[in-house]
């Protein structure tokens, strides 16, 4: 191995840079908001986390990230088995749309849904008729989650389908099996993981996201305030234990979802051998 | 009275955006013979099969199994069997649930499922693997597990797509006699796609020659061999030298047809070293041999005449020839051929007494 000995001075300095870059501008910060969460001891965390308004966000958030997860794994299923297993039209146009949120700012979706949804769009009247409304309640903030994670899993299945083929589907089918059987006994397993990682980086996503639905919530303390918005409402109110004891716990969540993230991601690898 | 065919197509029509891959095909086949179905890549064999299974649809023409006409009948319900040419089995599954999977779908009683999938596994030789992943066999293990998937549903009708692409020369030859074997006991109708014309005659009962999306020519292997009815038959088939005009050799002057070009195959020459006993010794006529190769069982050579080169082979217990030499050369037929038929011409000295030298 002549090259790594020739390069080992390169080698290490690009890890030393790279190591010290992680350091700097992740592991710090992330030790910062634990240690100053912590910092006037365990009581006062306690009372900012079991605060009635903390709890109700903390709820709200969760129940965003369910709602966007189950709906974006049906809709990514259904995509990604679409795109990869059928000749279409408009196939292209499908699948760069699914990339779009990627794209768009997140503030740019809220506003897009303030527009469809909000008093000056013509479904307004319907909508109100009807009893729902949508900005600046919980449906908004839920659209605006789904909208903002909706190419995860989509994404992370495509390529393992399309790298499978239709032979196997084919085959099944040919003995007489149905579409249902055909994507439980076949398809499944060769997505499993893939699947499992896509849900796990949407969850991750649905958590943490603040802009689209810092615009769509109206920010009403105890109904519509998710725990990135509530963080930055404490933030702005001078309260830092408060700010960083819920920021502490999203930054708690955000590293079991890494290890989780590692773990499927090395099954993954290890039944594609 | 016309033939009772189990699998037939009628002019079936075939189109992949604006390049047509199956042209006008028309053919039948009984019931209980094994076909096979020949032609150089990209010549539509594939689509053909896939069409008969329901996996792509035919835009016209009409597709019948046992005298019912199958066009709008799903590939789920035509109760087909299908080798796929990289096997498709199923990677998740084990060897002995992949062989299941057909008759769990259909919902045999668990008790016949166990001795069906048992026996088939018995059937191909292969009971120690039934609880490996696919991943875990061989090449040609893997063939005989999708024979044994695709077999295992009891189909009345068998397609298979070159089967023995993937596995090596040695094997590919083990497999065929195989293969044709395992079809006989079973009596199960079945279509086999090949470009590998020794596989496709050895194999087949009848043969199928596909070119350009069209049918060149259906017939037993024999008269495929010895007939060929079309231009591209005659070149395809074999290993033949192509000539110009062949009326320049001896014994070919006054041939009928307006044909010029044709093709000579090594089966048809004889040649003789000056001095050896050759039959139509009058009619033969003067080469000079351009190579020699040894070929196993025989000798290939090379012989430049009157400005063609052809093909030629000498047994291995023959006297000797060298590279250089000057040989006589007997024609006794070619397959003569112009734009859209293909002609057998024998030689004229076969028909005359006078030039038998005794
Ligand atoms: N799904 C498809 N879309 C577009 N063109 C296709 C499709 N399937 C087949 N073709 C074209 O149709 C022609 C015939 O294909 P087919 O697969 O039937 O050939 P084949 O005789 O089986 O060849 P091979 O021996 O290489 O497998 C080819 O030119 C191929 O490119
Ligand atoms: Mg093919």
């Amino acid at each position: 191995m002549k090259t790594q000995n020739k390069g080992g001075a390169v080698k290490w300095l690009l890890v030393a840079v790279s190591a010290f870059f992680l350091i700097v501008m992740l592991i710090l910060p992330l030790v910062y908001v634990l240690i100053t969460a912590f910092r006037e001891g365990i009581q006062p965390f306690l009372a900012a986390v079991t605060d009635p308004y903390a709890l109700k966000s903390i709820q709200l958030t969760l129940e965003a990230t369910v709602f966007a997860v189950i709906i974006n794994t049906i809709f990514g299923l259904f995509a990604a088995w679409s795109i990869t297993k059928f000749q279409f039209r408009g196939k292209k146009v499908i699948s760069t749309l699914i990339d779009l949120p990627l794209t768009v700012s997140p503030i740019i979706a809220g506003l897009i849904y303030v527009l469809t949804f909000g008093r000056q769009s013509f479904l307004y009247p319907y909508l109100k008729a009807a009893g729902i409304s949508i900005i600046y309640a919980v449906p908004g903030i839920v659209l605006a989650t789904i909208f903002v994670t909706f190419p995860f899993i989509s994404r992370e299945i495509i390529p393992v389908l399309t790298a499978a083929g239709t032979d196997e589907e084919e085959a099944a089918a040919l003995m007489g099996a149905n579409g249902w059987t055909i994507f439980r006994r076949v398809t499944f397993p060769h997505i499993k993981w893939a699947l499992l990682y896509g849900i796990v980086l949407c969850t991750a996503r649905a958590m943490g996201e603040f802009g689209a639905v810092s615009v769509l919530s109206g920010h009403l303390r105890g109904k519509t305030n998710t725990m990135p918005l509530y963080i930055e409402l404490l933030y702005q109110g001078y309260d830092f234990t408060g700010a960083f004891a819920m920021s502490a716990i999203l930054v708690v969540m955000a590293v079991c979802i890494l290890i989780l993230r590692n773990v499927f991601e090395y099954r993954g690898k290890k039944n594609e051998e | 009275m016309e033939k009772k065919y189990y699998v037939e197509m009628r002019g079936v029509n075939k189109s992949f955006g604006s390049f047509q891959a199956s042209k006008d095909i028309h053919f039948g086949i009984e019931k209980g013979k094994l076909i096979g179905l020949l032609g150089p890549s990209g010549s539509g064999k594939t689509t053909i099969l896939r069409m008969l299974a329901g996996l792509e649809t035919e835009d016209s023409g009409d597709i019948l199994i046992d005298g019912n006409i199958v066009n709008h009948i799903p590939a789920s319900k035509r109760g087909i069997g299908f080798v796929f040419q990289n096997y498709a089995l199923f990677r998740y599954l084990t060897v002995y649930e992949n062989i299941a999977f057909g008759l769990r779908v259909q919902k045999w009683p668990k008790a016949k499922i166990k001795a069906r999938a048992e026996e088939m596994l018995q059937l191909v030789g292969l009971e120690e693997t039934a609880k490996r992943y696919p991943n875990q066999l061989s090449g040609g293990q893997r063939q005989r597990i999708a024979f044994a998937r695709a077999l295992a549903p009891e189909p009345q009708l068998l397609l298979l797509d070159e089967p023995f692409a993937a596995v090596d020369a040695k094997v590919r030859q083990e497999l065929r006699s195989w293969l044709r074997e395992m079809i006989t006991r079973v009596g199960v109708t079945s279509i086999f796609v090949t470009h590998d014309q020794d596989e496709a005659i050895e194999v087949a009962d009848e043969i199928i020659v596909t070119n350009q999306g069209r049918i060149e020519q259906i017939g037993s292997p024999k008269e495929i061999y010895r007939n060929p009815q079309t231009p591209f038959v005659a070149q395809f088939i074999g290993q033949s030298a192509e000539v110009d005009n062949f009326r320049q050799f001896t014994g070919f002057t006054n041939a009928e047809s307006n044909a010029e070009r044709a093709i000579v195959r090594p089966e048809y020459i004889t040649v003789a070293k000056q001095g050896e006993f050759l039959k139509y010794s009058l009619d033969a006529e003067e080469g000079v041999v351009e190579q020699t190769a040894f070929r196993g069982n025989e000798i290939e050579l090379k012989i430049r005449l009157k400005g063609n080169l052809l093909t030629a082979r000498r047994l291995l217990d023959d006297a000797p020839v060298e590279v250089g030499e000057h040989v006589r050369v007997f024609i006794s037929r070619v397959y003569a051929f112009d734009e859209q038929k293909a002609y057998v011409i024998e030689n004229a000295a076969l028909n005359t007494q006078e030039s038998l030298v005794i």
